[in-house]
C-alpha cells in the first residue's frame, strides 16, 4: 500500500480526530466511523494520503472525525467534489461519504454519473431512510407509508429508490451492502471496496435512532448474504431486486477500467502552445 | 454622410452572406487570413440563422491599419452569394449611401431592407462565373471581388487560400482561378474601398479568438485542471483547452452538469492543482451555491463566464453584459470574491491569467466576465506581452506545529495544506469554522472569519491593472468589457470636433477600487457610464460603490446588437449641447 506500511502497523485510533461527533447517542454513524478507521488501519494507509469528502447531513459530518484530510462541502455534491480531488490527485485514496438524502435525492445525478465514470474511489452512503439533519423528513429510500413527517403526514406514497440496482445499471464496479451494527464486517467490506479499482459503492444501513427509532430492530434483520459475490451483472441485478434489503456483503464486483485522465505528464511548455496562434 | 469612394482608408468593414453550404465562413476566414498576410489588423464576427446546422450565415470582417477590437458604424460592402433569409440579418448589417451591395442576379434582387439605405448595387453572376471554372465555387469568386474592392494583393489572397486548402491541393487551382475571376469582375464597380498601405509588423501577429486567449491565459496562469459542461458561447474555450491541457500535463473533464463542474474544480484545487471552469449565464447561475463554498472554504477557483443575452436561455449566440449583477451579488451570505472583465480579444489572455494568479494568491473564487463578442470573434492581434505575476498560493510546510488552516493572519491569507503533506491534516469546511477549521457557530468566530476573508482581497496591491485609464479632460466615460473599444473609437471620432475626455475601462470590478477610481476621476465634472445591459447594472454598481463626481448619466442598452461607436458619439453630443 505505502512505503512505510511494513514498518508501522496502523491502529484505527490513529485515524480518529479528537473532535467529538455531534451525533445523537446510539446513532448508527458512530459505528460507520469506527468501521472506516478500522478499514484504513487494515489497509495500512497513512492519514495524510487519504481524503474523506462529504456533503451535508448528519452522516456528512464524518470527515472532521477522522485524522485524514477532509472536505465538508455542500449538500448533494460530495461525489463531484471527490471526483475532482481524485482526478487531480490520483495518488490519494479518496473516500466519499454521506446520507441517502445527500446522495440519492439532491445528489442523484452525480450518483448516476459517478457510477458511469468509474473513478477509482469509494462511496459510502449511510442510509437511514430519513433526513436526519433537517429533523425527520422522508428521503428517496423512505417507505411509502411512513407517516411520521409533517411534510408527508400520509406517507409519500412513492416507491422507494433502489440505490444498489441503480448503481449496477449505471456502471459501478463494486457494489456492497453493509450494516453499521456490525462494524467489523463493515470494515472488511470498506477495505475491499477501497482495494478494488474503480468506483466502489457501499450502502451501509445505519439507523437514525432519533427519527426512525424502529430501525433499532435492523439488527434482527441484517444477515450475511447467503450467496457469493458475483461478477455477472444480470445475476447481481436479479439478486438485488429480489432480496429483502437486508442481505449484507459484497454483491457485485466487475472489472471495468477506472477513468483517470493522465495528469502531470505533459511534454510541452505553455509557451509552445503559441505556435497555434502565430500567423 | 457619403465618403469619397477611392480615397485610401484606415479601416473597412465587409460582410459576406449566403445560405447554408455556400461557404461563407470559409471565404470569410480566408479574407481574414489574407488581410493578416498583407500586414493588416482584422476582426471577424459571425452570425447564423436559428437552424442548428447549415442555416444562412454572415461573416463580418473589419480590416484596418491599426488594431481593431469592435465593429464599425456601418459596412462598406455587403456581398451575398444568394439572398435566402439574408434579410434576417438586416439589423446587424447597417449600410449607408456610400456602401456597395454585391449580389448575384440569378438569385434575385437585393432585399428592400438593404436597398433603402441608398447603397449602390453591383450585380455579378457569381454562380455562372464559378460554373465556367471546373471545380470553381461562388464563394471563391466573392472572395476575389472583396479582395479587389479593398485592394488586397492577389499574392496575399493566394497564400491564404493555399493555407486553408493545404489538405485539398486538388481544389487549389480551381479556387485560385475563381478568386482571379472575382477580382476581374470587381473592375469597374461603382465604388471601391482601398485600404491604406499596412505598416510592417514588427513581430509575428496572432490570429486568435477571445475564447482561445482566455484558455491560454489560464494555462499561463497555471491552470491544469478544468471540469465543464458545454454551453454556447463558452464551449470553444473548452474545445481549445482540452488538447492544450493534455500537452502541458493537465486534464479537462466533461462533467454531468455545472453543479458537478464547479464542485469538481473545487475538489481539484483543494488537491493543489489550480483549476478552472468556463460557462455562460445559465451555468453560472447553477454554480452560485458552490461558489459560496469556494469563498467560505477558501479554495481558489476561476470561472470564466462567456456572457450571452439573458435571462434564461435568452439569445445564446449574442452578446450582453447582463451577468454583471449575478457575478457581483449572486452569492448567498457575505462571500468575498473577485470579478474581472477583459477589455479586448487579446486582453482575454491577460485578464484570465491575472484572475488565476489573484485567485491562487487570495485563495478565493474569481469570476472572469468575458462575453460572446470577445469569445467568438477572431482577431489579428499583436502578440500579447509576456506577463509574469509574482506570488502564488501560500501552502503549509509539512509538520507545521499547531497547524491552523484558517489562521487569522494580518493579510488574511493563511497557509493552505495540500493533501499528502504530513502533519497538517485538516477538514476544509463551508460550515463557519474556527481557525483550525472545526465547525463553530460562535459570533466571534463568524466575525473573525468574515473579516479575514474580506481582508485577503483588500490587502492585495492590484497595481495599474485594475483599469485602462486614457485621455484627459473634465468629461469621462466609465465602462468595462466589450464596450471599451466602441467608446475608444467614439472618442476618436468626436476628437475631430475638439472633444476631449477620459476613458476608464475597469478590468477589476470586485473588490471595488474606490480610491483608484476617485483618483482617476479627479477634476471630472461629467461622467457617462456605458454598458450593455437593460437595467443599468454597471451604472447602479458604480453609484453604490463609488463616490462618482459631477453629474453622472448612463448609456445602457441590451444586446443582441454589438455596441457601435456612433451610438456613443450621439450620447457625447448631448453633452456638448447641454
Ligand atoms: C441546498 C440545500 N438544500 C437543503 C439543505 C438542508 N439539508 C441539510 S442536510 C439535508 C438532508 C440530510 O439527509 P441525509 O443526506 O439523508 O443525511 P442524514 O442527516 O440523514 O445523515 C437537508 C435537506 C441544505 N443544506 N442545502
Ligand atoms: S438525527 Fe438521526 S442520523 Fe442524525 S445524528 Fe441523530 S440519530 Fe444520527
Amino acid at each position: 500500500m505505502n512505503a512505510n506500511a511494513a514498518v508501522v502497523a496502523r491502529t484505527p485510533q490513529e485515524f480518529k480526530s479528537d473532535l467529538k461527533p455531534v451525533w445523537c447517542p446510539g446513532c448508527g454513524d458512530y459505528s460507520v466511523l469506527a468501521a472506516i478507521t478500522k478499514a484504513f488501519a487494515k489497509l495500512e494507509l497513512l492519514p495524510q494520503n487519504v481524503a474523506v469528502i462529504s456533503g451535508i447531513g448528519c452522516s456528512s459530518r464524518i470527515p472532521a472525525y477522522t485524522s485524514c484530510y477532509g472536505f465538508h462541502g455542500v449538500h448533494g455534491r460530495a461525489l463531484a467534489l471527490g471526483t475532482g480531488v481524485k482526478l487531480a490527485r490520483p495518488d490519494l485514496t479518496v473516500l466519499v461519504a454521506g446520507g441517502d438524502g445527500d446522495g440519492y435525492s439532491i445528489g442523484g445525478n452525480h450518483f448516476l454519473h459517478a457510477c458511469r465514470r468509474n473513478v477509482d474511489m469509494t462511496y459510502i452512503v449511510m442510509d437511514n431512510r430519513v433526513y436526519g439533519m433537517t429533523k425527520g423528513q422522508a428521503s428517496p429510500t423512505t417507505e411509502p407509508d411512513w407517516e411520521f413527517s409533517k411534510l408527508t403526514p400520509e406517507g409519500t406514497g412513492l416507491r422507494e429508490f433502489h440505490p444498489l440496482v441503480i448503481a449496477l445499471a449505471s456502471g459501478a464496479n463494486f457494489i456492497a451492502r453493509a450494516f453499521s451494527g456490525d462494524p467489523n464486517g463493515t470494515a472488511d467490506i470498506i477495505a475491499q471496496a477501497i482495494g478494488t479499482p474503480g468506483f466502489s459503492f457501499v450502502e451501509v444501513l445505519s439507523p437514525c435512532v432519533t427519527f426512525r427509532p424502529e430501525q433499532r430492530h435492523w439488527k434482527d434483520k441484517a444477515r450475511p448474504a447467503p450467496v457469493k459475490t458475483t461478477s455477472d451483472p444480470s445475476q447481481a441485478a436479479r439478486r438485488i431486486l429480489t432480496d429483502d434489503g437486508f442481505n449484507v456483503g459484497v454483491l457485485y464486483v466487475g472489472n471495468r477500467k477506472p477513468y483517470q485522465p493522465s495528469i502531470g505528464r505533459g511534454t510541452k511548455k505553455p509557451a509552445d502552445l503559441e505556435a497555434g496562434f502565430v500567423l | 454622410m457619403t465618403h469619397p469612394i477611392s480615397t485610401p482608408r484606415a479601416s473597412v468593414s465587409i460582410v459576406l452572406a449566403g445560405s447554408g453550404g455556400a461557404g461563407v465562413m470559409t471565404a470569410g476566414n480566408m479574407l481574414l487570413e489574407a488581410a493578416a498576410i498583407a500586414g493588416y489588423y482584422a476582426l471577424m464576427t459571425r452570425s447564423s440563422g436559428p437552424q442548428i446546422r447549415g442555416g444562412e450565415a454572415a461573416a463580418m470582417v473589419r480590416i484596418a491599419t491599426t488594431p481593431v477590437e469592435n465593429v464599425e458604424d456601418h459596412f462598406h460592402v455587403l456581398a451575398a452569394i444568394d439572398w435566402q433569409n439574408i434579410n434576417r440579418f438586416a439589423a446587424e448589417i447597417p449600410l449607408d449611401a456610400s456602401s456597395l451591395i454585391v449580389g448575384d442576379p440569378d438569385h434575385g434582387e437585393p432585399p428592400d431592407v438593404f436597398v433603402k439605405s441608398g447603397a449602390s448595387y453591383a450585380p455579378v453572376g457569381m454562380k455562372k462565373l464559378a460554373k465556367s471554372i471546373k471545380g470553381g465555387w461562388p464563394n471563391m469568386v466573392s472572395l476575389g471581388i472583396l479582395a479587389a474592392l479593398i485592394g488586397l494583393p492577389e499574392s496575399a489572397v493566394a497564400r491564404a487560400v493555399e493555407k486553408s486548402l493545404k489538405k485539398r491541393p486538388d481544389s487549389l487551382e480551381a479556387s485560385l482561378a475563381a478568386v482571379r475571376a472575382g477580382m476581374h469582375a470587381a473592375e469597374g464597380m461603382p465604388a471601391r474601398y482601398p485600404l491604406r498601405p499596412a505598416a510592417e509588423a514588427k513581430t509575428p501577429r496572432w490570429l486568435i479568438t477571445g475564447n482561445e486567449a482566455a484558455g491560454y491565459g489560464a494555462i499561463r496562469g497555471g491552470v491544469r485542471f478544468v471540469a465543464a459542461y458545454p454551453i454556447t458561447p463558452g464551449t470553444e474555450l473548452l474545445e481549445w483547452m482540452a488538447p492544450a491541457l493534455t500537452k502541458v500535463g493537465g486534464a479537462l473533464v466533461q462533467a454531468e452538469d455545472e453543479l458537478a463542474s464547479i464542485n469538481m474544480i473545487i475538489g481539484a484545487s483543494y488537491g493543489g492543482v489550480p483549476s478552472l471552469t468556463a460557462t455562460s449565464g445559465p451555468g453560472l447561475a447553477l454554480m452560485m451555491e458552490a461558489l459560496g463554498l469556494a469563498s467560505a472554504s477558501e479554495t481558489p477557483v476561476v470561472v470564466v463566464d462567456v456572457q450571452r443575452v439573458g435571462p434564461s436561455t435568452g439569445i445564446p449566440t449574442k452578446s450582453e453584459q447582463s451577468d454583471l449583477n449575478i457575478a457581483l451579488y449572486g452569492f448567498h451570505g457575505d462571500a468575498p470574491h473577485l470579478v474581472l472583465a477583459p477589455n479586448s480579444v487579446a486582453d482575454c489572455l491577460t485578464t484570465t491569467q491575472w484572475a488565476t494568479h489573484l485567485a491562487e494568491m487570495t485563495q478565493a473564487p474569481a469570476i472572469v466576465l468575458s462575453d460572446q463578442f470577445f469569445g467568438q470573434a477572431r482577431a489579428v492581434v499583436d502578440r500579447p506581452a509576456d506577463l509574469v505575476f509574482a506570488g502564488q498560493r501560500l501552502t503549509a510546510p509539512a509538520n507545521s506545529p499547531d497547524y491552523k488552516r484558517y489562521a487569522l493572519t494580518d493579510s488574511g491569507v493563511s497557509p493552505m495544506a495540500i493533501p499528502g503533506t504530513p502533519g497538517t491534516v485538516y477538514t476544509a469546511d463551508g460550515l463557519e469554522h474556527a481557525e483550525r477549521g472545526t465547525p463553530s457557530s460562535q459570533a466571534t468566530d463568524h466575525l473573525a472569519q468574515l473579516d479575514k476573508r474580506q481582508r485577503k482581497l483588500e490587502s492585495v496591491d492590484y497595481g495599474h491593472y485594475w483599469a485602462e485609464v486614457e485621455g484627459e479632460g473634465e468629461l469621462a466615460v466609465v465602462t468595462f468589457g466589450s464596450c471599451t473599444a466602441p467608446v475608444r473609437e467614439a472618442f476618436a471620432q468626436a476628437r475631430r470636433n475638439g472633444f476631449r475626455a477620459r476613458l476608464i475601462s475597469m478590468r477589476l470590478l470586485l473588490p471595488a477600487q474606490t480610491a483608484r477610481l476617485t483618483e482617476a476621476l479627479a477634476g471630472v465634472k461629467r461622467v457617462l457610464v456605458v454598458e450593455q445591459t437593460h437595467s443599468k447594472q454597471f451604472y447602479r454598481y458604480l453609484r453604490s460603490e463609488y463616490d462618482v463626481p459631477g453629474s453622472v448619466s448612463s448609456y445602457s442598452r441590451p444586446g443582441p446588437l454589438p455596441m457601435r461607436p456612433e451610438e456613443i458619439v450621439s450620447q457625447l453630443e448631448k453633452w456638448s449641447r447641454a
